[in-house]
């Protein structure tokens, strides 16, 4: 989350809960809130590595709150951010893992499998299909994230498909 | 209002709309013996919306052509509404295709010479309703399918997904049991297949038993029953009782990380 936190403030200072309402109102109610504790956390250890820079506010009558602002180095850092091509792993499959080694342990038939992982993807479609308010003047990232979802699910049932061609 | 569940009244056992038993037929394509339907059982409940679903040549379609007697099958049986229709001639299917069976197709298969109204109406006609009691039942179809002011137009000047609408309206005219649906989004852009889908779901609400047939999972995934078939045969049947859960649910699908 560092790096999200870091290009949010690029926008301008901020304190912890503004930015979690920034990027939750960016992606939309689709996406999973962000817990605010994690938030806080990230932004301390940002803080210590110098790449922003935090300011208690008075408030009358509550705890004081704490304002961010990037540093000359955090901006550098989402500069550099950017500027990557992410390599990480496109997908994380646990469900393959299985597949591949059901026979072994002679535990599981990998069609029952492949049957129930199917009715997993097949409900999360369902969310997909039925989930209002991503179509928002203004701001197109929540309905292209559920595109996306879309998208991959639709790729992970074709690999269904192909295993079950293959294992039946 | 609550669509009419499988479970029917008073704890009976409700009458299926549509009951299949051992469905076979095989194509015979140059020489060579495709068997398209391999004994496949189904049964479908009053109000259900079902999608029957699989990848190319699992004979999806065969299955719809023959649950709407556009084809004949080698064996099995196929009761409609407690009624055997398996074995009724050409002339018998075409009446029920006029009162009992709605279908929608992928080219939506409108009489590109006839008006919108007229094509909606035809059938309605020819069930040998009366010409104002059909024209109120059209009138009542395109407004509710967000077609009205269209009524004089014809197909052509219509997009996709407003063609598809006027289809849709005149497989409902004559209130069929079961609406059947062949690849119904397979030629609509992504908002001609949101509105489809969106008004099947409106007509389902309101107690329509639908079977759709699709390779698309996104589309497959608007029913409440998921009927998966694969070389012919039914591989899964999953019926999805509960609502699924909304908030944050791409990110079961997508971490986003940074």
């Amino acid at each position: 989350m560092r790096f999200a936190l870091l290009a949010l403030l690029a926008k301008g200072p901020a304190h912890g809960y503004e930015l979690k309402q920034a990027l939750e109102s960016r992606l939309g109610a689709a996406y999973p809130q962000l817990n605010i504790g994690q938030v806080y956390v990230t932004l301390t250890r940002l803080e210590k590595s110098g790449l922003i820079r935090g300011q208690d506010v008075e408030q009358a009558g509550r705890p004081n709150k704490r304002t961010y602002e990037l540093t000359p180095a955090g901006h550098e850092a989402v500069a550099a951010w950017l500027e990557d091509a992410s390599d990480e792993p496109r997908v994380r499959d646990e469900f393959f893992m299985k597949l591949a080694l059901a026979g072994d342990t002679g535990l599981a038939d990998p069609v029952g499998l492949i049957n129930k992982q199917r009715r997993h993807y097949l409900n999360l479609m369902r969310a997909m299909s039925r989930l209002a308010g991503v179509d928002q003047p203004g701001n197109p990232f929540p309905r292209l994230l559920v595109e996306g979802a879309v998208l991959h699910l639709q790729a992970d049932l074709d690999w269904l498909e192909k295993c079950q061609e293959e294992l039946e | 209002m609550r669509r009419n569940g499988a479970s029917g009244r008073d704890g009976q056992e409700a009458e299926p709309i549509l009951l299949v038993a051992d469905l076979v037929k095989t194509h015979r394509v140059d020489g060579s013996v495709v068997r398209a339907v391999r004994g496949v059982d189904l049964r479908v409940e009053p109000g259900e919306f079902v999608a029957v679903t699989g990848p190319s040549g699992a004979g999806k379609s065969t299955l719809l052509h023959l649950l709407g007697g556009l084809q004949r099958p080698d064996s099995g049986r196929i009761e409609l509404d407690g009624r055997r229709v398996d074995q009724l001639g050409e002339a018998r299917w075409a009446v029920l295709r006029r009162r009992r069976i709605g279908i929608v197709f992928q080219f939506f298969n409108l009489v590109s010479t006839l008006t919108v109204a007229d094509n909606v109406e035809l059938p309605g006609l020819l069930a040998g309703r009366s010409a104002r009691q059909v024209r109120a039942r059209r009138e009542e179809l395109l407004d509710e399918l967000g077609l009205a002011g269209k009524e004089d137009s014809t197909p052509q000047d219509l997009s996709g997904g407003e063609q598809q609408r006027v289809a849709l309206a005149r497989a409902l005219v004559n209130r069929p049991s079961l609406l059947l649906a062949d690849e119904p989004t397979g030629s609509l852009d992504s908002k001609g297949t949101r509105e489809v889908l969106g008004l099947l779901t409106r007509y389902h609400d309101q107690g329509q038993t639908i079977v759709l047939v699709t390779h698309d999972a996104g589309v497959a995934s608007a029913a409440d029953r998921v009927v998966s078939l694969f070389d012919g045969r039914v591989t899964d049947d999953v019926r999805f009782a509960e609502p699924p859960t909304l908030q944050g649910a791409a990110g079961a699908v997508v971490r986003l990380t940074g």
